[in-house]
């Protein structure tokens, strides 16, 4: 499954890994941030309502 | 029914929830099918061996990186010309996406250049702009983040997005314009349809670049509507703290 990187299979996997964490962490914490967001105008518009 | 209807909060947040589920679908799936096509599907180059892969993250990255200032650009001068609030928060919630893709752009070629170059780093007219572009995008952050008042934070990030503008036409065309350093000219030039790679590799990469596109849009989509979001409750309570 895994392709035959040859001499530069750090250089390759080290690219790709980076690359994902940092996509995957601005995912997260983008979605992470809209949830507070969400939940924080949710409260206030409750107490406000109330 | 007019573009301008959505500078409109609620009309804006509508809109990006009917679209954001298709965004998301199509950039993950591009992102599989490219990325995955690129790294387990496509053979080594004959000069650069394997690390041809890392172009699949690092051409797109790169693109972003200059679009999303550009994205950044428009909305800014929609904000000081017409004063749409929802333009001014698209672009502060565009600018942690750029500057993650010029991350990953900056560090995917320092990768690929030890290798193939013999060295992390050159002060090669593109690069040199890039990091100039990266640390705008600090600044820019940096502003928004340190003006309390949110109108006037928007009036001086506008205006340095103007300014950081021309490091951004400078990554793109760098190599044109000085036509020396490391970097080689682009791969795929769209306008001129002459790219220099063949086949094999240009198709994941082209599907790589629709998905990081749709990626960016997406994120986009989402964080404007956190801001949105935020920017009403502190309203509510500014609000209440002054009727209480």
């Amino acid at each position: 499954m895994m392709p035959e990187l040859g001499k530069y299979a750090a250089e390759v996997l080290a690219a790709y890994g980076v690359s994902l964490l940092l996509l995957a962490g601005l995912v997260g914490l983008s979605l992470n941030k809209g949830r507070k967001a969400r939940a924080t105008l949710a409260d206030i518009e409750a107490r406000k309502d109330g | 029914m007019s573009l301008w209807e959505y500078a409109n909060p609620v009309k804006f947040l509508g809109l990006s929830a009917r679209v954001q589920p298709y965004v998301w679908g199509g950039a993950a799936l591009c992102l599989i099918v490219g990325l995955g096509w690129g790294f387990f599907g496509t053979p080594d180059d004959y000069r650069q061996g394997s690390t041809v892969k890392i172009i699949y993250l690092h051409v797109p990255a790169a693109l972003m990186a200059i679009n999303a200032w550009f994205m950044m650009l428009v909305a800014s001068l929609v904000w000081l010309i017409r004063r749409h609030h929802v333009s001014a928060l698209a672009a502060k919630a565009a600018a942690p996406v750029g500057v993650t893709m010029t991350v990953i752009a900056l560090i995917t070629g320092a990768i690929w250049g030890q290798p193939m170059w013999g060295t992390w780093w050159a002060w090669d007219p593109r690069l040199t702009s890039f990091l100039i572009l990266f640390l705008f995008y600090l600044g820019y952050i940096a502003l928004w983040e340190a003006v309390e008042d949110p109108d006037t934070a928007a009036d001086l990030t506008s205006v340095l997005c103007l300014v950081g503008s021309v490091f951004a036409v400078l990554s793109r065309y760098a190599v044109k314009f000085w036509n020396q350093g490391l970097h080689q000219g682009t791969s795929v030039p769209l306008a001129t349809g002459g790219r220099t790679v063949s086949d094999v590799f240009f198709y994941p990469l082209l599907i790589s670049m629709v998905g990081f596109g749709l990626l960016f849009l997406a994120l986009v989509l989402y964080r404007t509507g956190t801001e949105i979001r935020l920017r009403r409750a502190r309203a509510l309570l500014a609000r209440s703290e002054r009727g209480a």
